[in-house]
């Protein structure tokens, strides 16, 4: 059986600047996977070959057995790569639910309709993925003015209306409280139980990656330097040379 | 041989004017960020002014180069004195305000220039020892052109030294890099921009008085060289001098040969050069994406579908107009009419602007092409008027189909330019191609059906094509369609993520609007009898983005507010005074400073306190 995610020597440069050189790991369904390096790993560049923002220089990216490179994010997205941004990007003319809504109408391709309104459209459903991410209660406010970590929630609540089958999450909780980081995480392990979903998400939080990840892949200079359990790689000699600096 | 050499250097003479003017516009937006149509006015009043004092001291050199300079430095002043009177008070409102409010200085500016000077074209004196011409391989060509074409490069070189270095000329450049940067390193940006609007207008006065010599100095002017200028700086890339220069030549050069080779298309060239290199090279020659403007219209608050008994304002609204003609005379029904009719293009417009943030400074072309559509039927195959309206739209669809499929591939001010270019090339096809459209002649008798000709019948059907076009476009934003060009607009990153092709979202609603416009069009054509190419001339795209502004950009009831206003009180201050442009200017003016956010956003802010209080 093929794996949820298979990524192959990864290459991307930007100028004479090797972003990510050869980088391969895989990916199942129920994983938690953590990619972490020092600022400058090539971790948002890695996120952008996988959802097709960037485009590769070589390598492959299939998903359950697809190859998904050089098609554009819209594409990406329908075949079941969700994504939340490390700087967060709603739709900030809209409400909290209009912002779900728009995703659920894209979902199930309504885009075009030119009479019924909008906020008609998929309105419990929307409701329903903001109770579960814990913004019903902020649902009618417009998303342009709330506060950073809620917006981080909203994202999700639009990541999960595609119902993706892998979800990339660039610094998930960046912006929040301590207390606030570790709810949001047992949140996303509940739901990768609840729907089979496989995630990768990058973080800088130690106590995040190592609290919540049942995987990790660390990155240095574009290159992976280390892969495994949270325990084997909090051994690792280079990891921890990278992190502990003199990394030479 | 000879004869190409004098053309070639008849086109640099004139690319050194471009380059005054255009290095002032460049210079000023890198900065400020502000679209400045009143640019043109400074030239314009630069000539003017040149005029006046080159015909009181010019008899002698230095009284004659006297002249140009004062007259350039008061120009200089002018703009200062607008930075700070109008423009300091606009940098907190969204930035299309500012646009408005310049467009108020033009108006403005137009008046008072007829007033001081009459509107009869004015000849200036020659300049004082450069009467004459030399010979080049036998052909004589005029020696005050050559000291102009020595000009640009020596401006170039001074504006140089300028930016780079001296102190001020280093703080231009970083706030033009990076405003709010700027300001955290304790730069003035209020003097730096008083200082800024100095220097270009200054240099807009200059190119203006230098004109005197060479052409008759008119109350067109303006118009003309600002549309040229931002061609210029756009092709050159934004905010970049040296690019300014370079296109400045290149276009000097196809205005100089471009009539040789294609006398037929001399009036579209320029644009269709714009287009070419815009589709090519999207940020211009020189121009590099981090200097690209940001898009013009940023998200507003949401937009709130109306509830309880405002819901039903719209159809009161149209049952109280389909009221009117039991009472109202024929003239009012007329002007009511058209404002109905401008009501629908505002509204179109507003699909782009508003729910879009795509800036369109090229939307007469729709409404003119359903105008044209609708009056070319009756006249070359005698149709019926239905048939002839039921084209309108379609005839305008398609034209914006074909134009914005390029179009929406750039966005900000590039989109606004590309939307000018397809506007100018459809309107100089319309105004050439004489066989065809009659030119400048138009075509007459357009006149509706005998069922529909009274007054009070043709408002009833107005009422009902652009009333039920209107109430669509009502839905369109409230729907799904309307939703996701916002999306794309709000942020199109996500966007694309979530499965939203933003680019042909934009295209098909590009196309809708068009197409609503053109109904417009057919509509208007039917009403006057008659079609012109300025039907669809910068003027009336220009009027069209007022009318949206007016009314505020953030309320789907802003365009109807704003084109009612704006119509109104153009007819009502064109029947009273011949000073009408200096009144509507004013009013301009002071409802830009007033209402910051547009006539209907006021109304709407006020309510909504009132309700929350």
């Amino acid at each position: 059986m093929s794996r949820r995610l298979a990524v192959e020597n990864l290459q991307r440069a930007f100028g004479g600047v090797q972003a990510v050189r050869g980088v391969s790991f895989a990916l199942d369904a129920g994983e938690v996977l953590a990619l972490i390096g020092p600022n400058g790993a090539g971790k948002t560049t890695c996120f952008n070959l996988l959802n097709g923002q960037l485009r590769p220089d070589a390598g492959t990216v299939r998903l359950d057995g697809v190859d998904i490179v050089g098609l554009p994010p819209r594409r990406i997205w329908r075949m079941g790569v969700g994504r939340t941004f490390q700087i967060t990007a709603t739709f900030a003319s809209m409400t909290v639910r209009e912002n779900v809504q728009m995703v659920l109408l894209s979902v199930h391709k309504r885009l075009f309709g030119l009479w019924t309104p909008a906020a008609a459209g998929f309105r419990d459903e929307a409701m329903a993925l903001l109770e579960r991410v814990g913004m019903g209660a902020q649902a009618e406010r417009p998303c342009g003015v709330l506060a950073y970590g809620d917006l981080k929630r909203v994202e999700l609540a639009m990541a999960l209306a595609g119902a993706p089958k892998l979800l990339l999450m660039d610094e998930p909780t960046a912006g929040m409280a301590p207390g606030e980081r570790q709810e949001l995480m047992a949140l996303t392990s509940s739901l990768v139980r609840e729907r089979g979903l496989a995630i990768l998400f990058t973080e800088h939080d130690m106590d995040v990656v190592f609290g919540h990840a049942t995987r990790i892949i660390v990155l240095d200079r574009g290159q992976l330097i280390a892969e495994g359990t949270p325990d084997a790689v909090r051994a690792d000699p280079r990891v921890q040379a990278v992190y502990l600096g003199g990394a030479a | 041989m000879s004869f190409y050499l004098v053309q070639f250097l008849s086109g640099l003479a004139t690319a050194a004017t471009l380059f005054l003017v255009s290095s002032g516009l460049t210079i000023v937006f890198g900065v400020t960020r502000i679209v400045n149509f009143a640019h043109g006015s400074f030239y314009m009043l630069g000539a003017y002014l040149g005029w006046s004092l080159v015909e009181r001291w010019g008899s002698t050199p230095l009284g004659f180069w006297g002249a140009v300079a004062v007259a350039a430095l008061a120009v200089g002043l002018l703009g200062a004195l607008m930075e700070v009177g109008l423009l300091r008070r606009l940098y907190r409102s969204p930035e299309l305000f500012q646009l408005l409010a310049t467009f108020g200085v033009v108006l403005v500016v137009q008046d008072a220039a007829s007033w001081i000077w009459g509107s009869e074209d004015l000849l200036g004196r020659r300049a004082p020892g450069l009467r004459g011409s030399v010979d080049i391989l036998d052909q004589p060509f005029p020696l005050y052109d050559l000291v102009l074409i020595g000009l640009g490069p020596l401006v170039l070189g001074l504006l140089w030294l300028l930016f780079n270095r001296t102190r001020w000329g280093t703080l231009v450049r970083a706030a033009t890099q990076d405003r709010d940067m700027a300001s955290a390193l304790g730069v003035d940006p209020a003097r730096l921009f008083t200082g800024v609007l100095f220097l270009g207008s200054a240099l807009a006065g200059l190119g203006g008085a230098l004109q005197v010599p060479r052409e008759a100095v008119n109350l067109h002017m303006d118009m003309a060289i600002v549309v040229e200028a931002f061609v210029v700086v756009v092709v050159g890339g934004m905010g970049s001098l040296t690019g300014a220069f370079v296109a400045s030549l290149l276009i000097g050069q196809l205005q100089a040969f471009g009539i040789l080779v294609f006398p037929q298309i001399t009036l579209v060239l320029v644009f269709l050069f714009m287009a070419v290199v815009l589709v090519i090279r999207p940020y211009g020659l020189l121009g590099r994406a981090e200097d690209a403007p940001p898009t013009a219209a940023s998200p507003g608050p949401p937009l709130i579908a109306a509830a309880g008994a405002v819901r039903w304002a719209p159809a009161l609204l149209l049952a109280l107009l389909a009221a009117v003609p039991l009472v109202a005379g024929d003239y009012a029904l007329i002007v009511l009419t058209e404002v109905v009719i401008l009501a629908l293009l505002a509204a179109s417009l507003h699909l782009l602007i508003g729910l879009g943030g795509l800036v369109s400074f090229g939307h007469a072309a729709y409404f003119g092409l359903g105008a044209y559509g609708a009056a070319l039927l009756v006249k070359h195959l005698a149709a019926p008027m239905p048939l002839a309206l039921a084209a309108a739209p379609l005839v305008a669809g398609l034209g914006a189909l074909a134009a914005g499929w390029f179009c929406v591939r750039r966005s900000g001010l590039y989109f606004a330019m590309l939307t000018l270019a397809f506007a100018q090339i459809v309107w100089s096809v319309t105004f050439q191609w004489y066989g065809f459209t009659g030119g400048d002649n138009g075509i007459l008798g357009v006149w509706p059906a005998d069922w529909a000709a009274g007054k009070a019948a043709y408002f009833w059907l107005t009422l009902a094509l652009a009333g039920g076009a209107l109430l669509l476009l009502r839905r369109a934003a409230f729907a799904p369609f309307g939703y996701t060009l916002r999306a794309g607009r709000d942020s199109a990153l996500r966007a694309e993520s979530v499965g939203i092709d933003v680019r042909r979202h934009q295209w098909l609603s590009f196309a809708l609007a068009g197409s609503a416009a053109g109904l417009a069009g057919g509509l208007y054509a039917f009403s006057k009898g008659s079609v012109f190419p300025t039907l669809m001339a910068v003027p009336v795209s220009v009027d069209a983005l007022v009318m949206v502004l007016m009314g505020g950009i953030q309320t789907l009831s802003g365009p109807v507010v704003g084109a009612a206003l704006f119509h109104l009180l153009e007819t009502e201050a064109m029947s009273r005074t011949d000073w009408w442009r200096l009144v509507l200017g004013t009013i301009i003016l002071v409802l830009v400073l007033a209402f910051p956010k547009g006539v209907a956003g006021f109304v709407r802010d006020l309510w909504t306190r009132g309700r929350d209080a």
